[in-house]
């Protein structure tokens, strides 16, 4: 089967220019990100997975090397590529509806246009009951279904997720996970996704990447062959389990190389 | 037991601890008003009632408060307009924060009776001159709130703004200036203030009417009545001004997960 590569990551390098001196974030990454795909990865804390996202956002730019999106270069944001942040980023003037909005209106949609389609998700996210709502009146989990949405809304080609399960309580969080892979399912997109639990990564990914530590590059990348769709039944099988096993002993060596 | 004490203090409503309030500041004042020293500066309610008549009668009151609410209104308007280009400025380029800034907090942390004088030799008496201090002093504190406000914006608010498409000017107008107006209503609330209390000061320069300048006057003349009547004045116009202010911010800004700065 051919598959269309949809990001390239080609040999970026990102060195930070500190107050003691030069570090490393990433070193020389390479990576084919192909259509539909959704990787996972994970890595101990300070290994450059959030730089990377940020550079293939456009939020940052590498010291060397480039991102290519559908073969072409990355210079800046573009709307072909969604990110969704750990701290949700939802504006906290607007309501939900005017969230999922905002980024419809900015492709210079008619509000009535713009409703539409952000009801279509904002419904998506089971979120219906609370278009006129503030943020501050949200739980974080229904936080980070508002993000998620308003990601959607604009449909980008690839969507980046920077650990936006990570603050969330661990009930909320699988009942996210499971939305998010029926959202995936639903509505194919190439998804790039950084998490630091290993359970998370394996229900979600179709490819779990793991990245080592100082400097940052890529160690493992481990193909996740189970089949949708993917319920946290999961969880509890052998080949599940078998994965977890491998991965968390990739990363548990990243972490005790860390700590050295 | 505890818990009664919380049912007592809980089963007042707020303008019941109002009136208490109010009452027990009447206590004190009518013991303050009949001591023998104290008594002189704190002339009981019957007395400041017979003043009010005093100064309305000698035409006085009207005058006073128009002049003073004018220089206020007009010192504290440029003062605003001023502030908010400067702090922006400040906010997004260094090179003005770095000039800019350590002036401000130098000149902040004069009192405007201390410059007053040179006002008065560079401008003359009058109007001008005291819509300059009070523009002086609110500028200088609104600029440094606002200014704050806008280094605050929350750094991934503008990251999720460009994300989703968000140009330069969209970035401005549809998240920066938002998410500041917070502390910008902050800032129109400390200028009020701030305004209002360097009033006194202001009208020390050789003004013809308002509350400041009459206050002096009647220090100079002993009348000590009509001096705490207008001071109360000063405090009453204070107080209502800040609620004006809280009103529009509990409007415009009733979004915020946490208030009251």
């Amino acid at each position: 089967m051919e598959r269309n590569v949809k990001v390239k990551i080609d040999h970026v390098e990102k060195i930070y220019d500190g107050r003691q001196g030069k570090m490393i974030a990433l070193n020389g990454v390479d990576l084919d990100i192909y259509e539909n795909e959704f990787i996972c990865v994970v890595g101990p804390s300070g290994c450059g997975k959030s730089t990377l996202l940020n550079i293939i956002a456009g939020l940052l730019e590498p010291t060397s090397g480039a991102v290519y999106v559908n073969g072409k270069k990355v210079e800046g944001t573009g709307t072909e590529r969604g990110v969704v942040f750990q701290q949700y980023a939802l504006f906290p003037w607007m309501t939900v509806l005017k969230n999922v909005m905002f980024g419809l209106k900015l492709k210079g949609m008619s509000d009535a246009e713009a409703r539409e389609i952000a009801m279509k998700y904002i419904r998506m996210v089971q979120l219906e009951d609370f278009v006129d709502a503030y943020p501050k009146e949200l739980s974080g989990g229904m936080k980070q279904r508002v993000a998620i949405a308003r990601a959607y809304a604009v449909q980008p080609e690839v969507l980046l997720m920077d650990e936006p399960f990570g603050a969330l309580d661990a009930q909320t969080r699988t009942q996210l996970q499971s939305e998010l892979i029926q959202t995936w399912q639903e509505e194919k997109k190439t998804c790039f996704f950084i998490t630091h639990d290993v359970e998370e990564a394996i229900i979600l990914a179709t490819k779990v990447i793991v990245m080592s530590a100082r400097p940052g590059r890529i160690k493992t990348i481990i193909d996740i062959n189970l089949p949708y769709p993917r319920t946290q039944d999961l969880k509890m099988q052998k080949e599940f389990l078998d994965l977890k096993a491998q991965i968390w002993g990739e990363v548990y060596q990243e972490y005790l190389e860390v700590r050295k | 037991m505890l818990n009664k004490k919380k049912n007592f203090i809980d089963r007042i409503p707020n303008w019941g601890w109002l009136m208490i309030s109010l009452a027990t500041a009447i206590v004190l004042w009518y013991f303050l008003s009949i001591g023998e020293r104290t008594g002189r500066c704190f002339p009981f309610i019957d007395k400041i009632y017979v003043a009010i008549k005093t100064v309305i009668e000698r035409e006085i009151l009207w005058a006073d408060i128009q002049s003073s609410m004018i220089s206020v209104i007009m010192g504290f308007f440029f003062g605003f307009i001023s502030s908010v280009p400067v702090a922006f400025l400040m906010a997004w380029y260094r090179p003005v924060r770095y000039i800019v800034e350590p002036w401000i907090q130098f000149i902040r942390n004069i009192p405007p009776l201390a410059y007053v004088p040179l006002v008065v030799i560079g401008a003359g008496v009058g109007r001008v001159p005291q819509v300059i201090v009070i523009w002086l002093a609110t500028f200088l504190t609104m600029t440094i709130t606002i200014y704050q406000g806008v280094r605050n914006v929350d750094e991934t608010l503008i990251k999720a703004a460009r994300v989703l498409g968000a140009k330069d000017r969209d970035l401005f107008v549809k998240v920066i200036f938002p998410a500041t107006t917070p502390f910008i209503l902050t800032a129109v609330r400390l200028g009020a203030s701030v305004a209002l209390t360097t009033l006194i000061a202001a009208e020390s320069t050789g003004a013809f009417a308002g509350l400041g300048m009459r206050i002096r006057s009647f220090n100079n003349s002993y009348e000590v009545e009509p001096m705490l009547l207008y001071i109360i004045l000063i405090g009453i116009i204070g107080i209502s001004i800040e609620k004006i202010i809280k009103l529009l911010e509990k409007k415009l800004t009733g979004w915020q997960e946490t208030r009251d700065v």
